[in-house]
C-alpha cells in the first residue's frame, strides 16, 4: 500500500488553492477495522478521521510544494484546527479544498474545508461541508535550529509524482 | 494602539498557539520556558501577529536564529561579549540585562517573553 491519501487533483491555482479527492473504499483494508462487528453491533466500516486530516495535509501540502517548484522540503509542522462532523463511509467521496493563508521563506499555513459526497443513483449529490482543517507547514531546510536535512527532496515522492501526472499536471521533480 | 490592546491580542494568540490558558500568559512568562513554544511555534506565532497586526516579520526578526549555534557568539556554554551586542542589535525588543549579568547559553531562552512580545510589536506598529 502507498501512504497516498488523495485519489486525484481536481483543480490547482498555483499559490493560492487546490483541490483533491478520494474516494472511499471496501477494498481499504483497515476499514474492515475500522469499526468491525461486536456481539452487540453491526461492523462500522468509516474513513479514520486522522486519515482525513492525512488526505488534507497531502492536499495543502502539495499546493505549498508546488509554489516553490517542489525545491522546498514542505512537512506538517502543526495542526492548528480539525474539526470533523460526520463520517465518510465506503462509496463516498471526500473533497479537499485547501486554500494558502500565508506563505513566507520559512514556511507556510492553509485554511482547509473537508467536503464529503454521497454515492447516489444519478450521480448528483451535491457536497456537504463536514469540517474544517487548518494547518502549518515548515519549509525544513529553513529550520530555525540550521539542522542540515540531505539534499534528495524525499517529501514528494514517485507516488506524488503519479498523482500529478494522472491529474494533468505538469511535475518536474 | 495602547500596550495593553496589544497584550490582549497576543494573549489570545498565544492561547490559541500553544494551548495555555489565558491566565498563564502574563508580562513576565518566557515563551519557551513558561509556555512549552517550540521552535515551529514562532512560526506560527509569527503568522498570526502578521496576521492580527498587519505588518510583516522577516525571518530571524522576532528571534534570533543561529547565534547559539556560531562559536563566535558563544563559547563555553556562555554568550559572548560579542554575541550579546549582535543580540542588543538584532533584537532590541529584548531586556538582555539578566542574560548581560549571567550569559550562559540556557539564558537565551529566558529573554523571549510576552513582555518582550508586546515591545517587539509596540515598535512595529510605530514605525508602520
Amino acid at each position: 500500500m502507498r501512504w497516498m491519501w488523495i485519489d486525484r487533483i481536481v483543480e490547482l491555482v498555483p499559490k493560492e488553492r487546490m483541490v483533491a479527492i478520494k474516494q472511499v473504499s471496501m477494498a481499504e483494508e483497515h476499514l474492515h477495522d475500522h469499526f468491525p462487528s461486536t456481539s452487540n453491533r453491526k461492523a462500522m466500516p468509516m474513513m479514520p478521521m486522522s486519515l482525513i486530516v492525512e488526505g488534507m495535509a497531502q492536499t495543502a501540502g502539495v499546493l505549498v510544494g508546488h509554489a516553490e517548484g517542489f525545491k522546498e522540503k514542505v512537512v506538517l509542522a502543526k495542526v492548528s484546527k480539525a474539526k470533523l462532523d460526520r463520517e465518510a463511509t465506503p462509496g463516498c467521496t471526500l473533497r479537499y479544498t485547501a486554500t494558502i493563508e500565508q506563505f513566507t521563506a520559512a514556511g507556510a499555513s492553509t485554511k482547509g474545508i473537508v467536503e464529503l459526497i454521497e454515492p447516489s443513483a444519478n450521480g448528483q449529490s451535491e457536497p456537504v461541508v463536514i469540517g474544517q482543517i487548518d494547518l502549518l507547514f515548515s519549509h525544513l531546510d529553513q529550520n530555525m535550529g540550521g539542522i542540515e536535512y540531505p539534499e534528495e527532496n524525499f517529501v514528494f515522492s514517485e507516488s506524488f509524482k503519479t498523482l500529478m501526472e494522472t491529474s494533468g499536471i505538469e511535475a518536474n521533480f | 494602539m495602547e500596550r495593553s490592546e496589544i497584550f490582549d491580542k497576543i494573549q489570545e494568540i498565544l492561547v490559541d498557539a500553544l494551548a495555555v490558558d489565558d491566565d498563564e500568559v502574563t508580562n513576565e512568562a518566557t515563551l519557551i520556558g513558561d509556555l512549552g513554544a517550540e521552535s515551529i511555534d514562532i512560526l506560527d506565532i509569527t503568522f498570526k501577529l502578521e496576521q492580527e497586526f498587519g505588518f510583516k516579520i522577516a525571518q530571524g526578526e522576532l528571534f534570533p536564529e543561529g547565534i547559539t549555534q556560531d562559536p563566535d557568539y558563544v563559547q563555553d556554554g556562555k554568550v559572548t561579549s560579542k554575541g550579546i551586542e549582535l543580540l542588543k542589535e538584532r533584537v532590541p525588543h529584548f531586556n538582555l540585562s539578566d542574560l548581560e549579568s549571567d550569559p550562559s547559553v540556557e539564558n537565551v531562552a529566558k529573554i523571549f517573553t510576552v513582555d518582550a512580545l508586546v515591545t517587539f510589536c509596540d515598535q512595529k506598529l510605530q514605525t508602520a
